[in-house]
């Protein structure tokens, strides 16, 4: 687990060098929109799988944080004038603290009743946002349109520098999240998910890590926000402070695997495309045929492979030597 | 024996609503010391375990360790003090290997993850379970793991141990591999208190026994002299074989 296997290595590499070059192959607008959501929503797999999946805190909520990413950047931009990528640091530092305010008085709170806790804050959230004039309320919030242009972190002509600058924020997560795990914090994270008892008997601070890890997580989900709301270039409550996308969080890392590094961009890179496709395709019928698929995928990997796609993937190599 | 013993609990009581699970419990456990507490099963031994290690706060009385007084503070802090305890039921890390069980516990003086890495082999090495370093937690025996337990207790660098029946339901020649590893535990200067069933061990082991029935301690002593005293085989085995 220390040290990374020559094939780890090797998969790293050439799914580096594909994601770098997929833009430059593959031409079309479409496509590298899919591939930008699964970056963003693998980025946001990473950061719930540091409290879901290293800590067992299985947030429902991260919605909120991502909202407060998505909302911060812009207000500061649109009533201040303030720089998008200054507002991408300042979400994650808000967010961090929102997640500080709610994970401390849920710092005893376990299992379910903090998923429970988590929804019930995220959909205050919601609520307070949707009848907050200050932020537009309901209409929600159109980004003025700039000269595009990395300084500006918007671009109107092509979707590729979405593609890098995501590509890099969620290299920057799966940077802090392999820190994190091979460090003090993820053996003491991995302690609180076996048992709080254990982990007190071993003189850790479960109150104090469970904490750090929210405000890591929330941090990294800001960030992704801001990104969002940059992209997009318009956000409203129904689209940035829904209980499905805290949702999503939770499913792309169950899926590619949670408690591993990689699991989140796995579980992206197999839901996202089936959603943004089958939305494309048969979104607008109003059937839902993609949360089916959804929930026919959830149900096989929980019922065959509890342990997600990467669970599957390492125990092909555990039985093999 | 030094001057002031490494353990002094004074007049522990701890009731949950209308039961009274430690009353007036008192003691001291001097430094290098191997002290044995034993009882009937619901005597009230894992109670003043988790009263002493900060799991319960007492409703009475005091630890003092080393001449500070602990009572009520919280377990990680004991735990950061120098006093770590085992669970009765054993308790490992599951998704991770026996090296990264001891690991964790030794993170807890460093963050140097080189150093903690060493260590925890040391102590896998000391506590003979090198070999099996590899092995997830959940991959090895139950003796196994209750050799993991006292390593990863070990990690912490305990200047107490106490350990929660951590020899039931070993085999002859486990009990014997585990009541070596704690004399060297012992040895290397770590004092220790254990909760026990397990007579051959207590008897082997103990330097002091402290017996308690129904939340009272009731005699304490040489073990050999505890075995013979009538009020110690009277909560055993009952009236009827009181001399």
């Amino acid at each position: 687990m220390k040290k990374l296997a020559p094939w780890q290595i090797a998969l790293c590499v050439a799914a580096l060098v594909a994601s770098v070059a997929f833009p430059l192959v593959v031409k079309g607008t479409f496509p590298n929109h899919v591939m930008i959501m699964v970056f963003l929503f693998a980025m946001m797999g990473v950061a719930w799988n540091i409290m879901g999946g290293y800590a067992a805190m299985f947030s429902f909520g991260n919605v909120a944080f991502f909202g407060i990413g998505a909302y911060t950047s812009t207000v500061l931009l649109m009533n201040y004038n303030v720089n998008p990528w200054i507002g991408l640091v300042a979400g994650g530092l808000l967010a961090a603290a929102a997640a500080a305010a709610i994970g401390y008085p849920c710092s005893n709170i376990r299992s379910h009743y903090f998923s429970i806790a988590t929804i019930a804050f995220a959909e205050i959230v919601r609520i307070q946002f949707n009848n907050w004039k200050f932020v537009a309320a309901a209409e929600g919030l159109s980004l003025p349109i700039l000269p595009e242009g990395f300084r500006n972190f918007m671009f109107h002509s092509t979707k590729i520098p979405y593609y890098y600058i995501i590509l890099a924020l969620l290299a920057l997560s799966l940077v802090v999240c392999w820190y994190i795990s091979v460090t003090r914090m993820g053996y003491y994270l991995r302690a609180i998910k076996e048992s709080h008892e254990l982990a007190k008997g071993m003189g850790i601070s479960f109150v104090r890590y469970r904490l750090y890890a929210i405000m890591i997580s929330a941090f990294i989900t800001a960030m992704a926000g801001t990104f969002y709301a940059q992209y997009i270039l318009y956000i409203d409550p129904e689209s940035v402070l829904i209980l499905p996308i805290s949702v999503q969080c939770v499913l792309v890392t169950m899926l590619g695997g949670a408690g591993s590094i990689w699991g989140p961009v796995i579980g992206a890179a197999i839901l996202l495309p089936i959603s943004e496709v089958t939305r494309v395709w048969l979104g607008a019928k109003g059937t839902g045929i993609d949360m089916m698929i959804y929930g026919a995928l959830i149900m096989l990997i929980s019922a065959y492979q509890p342990q997600g796609v990467w669970g599957y993937i390492t125990s092909i190599g555990r039985r093999t030597k | 024996m030094s001057a002031s013993p490494c353990l002094e609990v004074r007049g522990i009581t701890k009731r949950f609503g209308g039961l009274t699970a430690n009353e007036d419990v008192s003691f001291d456990v001097a430094e290098g010391e191997i002290l044995s507490i034993i009882g009937p099963n619901g005597a009230g031994k894992s109670t003043l375990f988790n009263c002493i290690t900060g799991f319960y706060p007492p409703d009475g009385g005091k630890v003092l360790f080393r001449g500070k007084d602990i009572t009520g503070a919280s377990a990680h802090k004991i735990c950061k003090m120098g006093i770590v305890r085992t669970f009765q039921i054993v308790q490992v890390i599951s998704d991770m290997t026996v090296l990264e069980n001891v690991m964790t516990g030794a993170f807890l003086r460093t963050y140097n993850n080189r150093q903690v890495r060493a260590k925890a082999e040391e102590i896998l090495r000391f506590a003979g379970l090198y070999e099996k370093r590899d092995f997830l937690g959940t991959a090895i025996t139950i003796a196994d793991k209750k050799r993991l337990e006292v390593a990863m207790a070990l990690g912490t660098e305990p200047k107490l141990l106490m350990l929660d029946e951590a020899m039931a339901g070993l085999t002859p020649v486990e009990l014997k591999g585990i009541i070596g590893l704690l004399r060297k535990v012992r040895e290397s200067g770590v004092t220790l208190i254990i909760v026990e069933h397990v007579m051959e061990a207590v008897m082997e082991l103990s330097d002091r026994v402290v017996v308690i029935n129904s939340g009272r301690k009731i005699v304490e002593g040489a073990p050999a002299a505890i075995v013979r005293n009538p009020e110690v085989i009277q909560a055993y085995l009952g009236d009827r074989y009181h001399a």
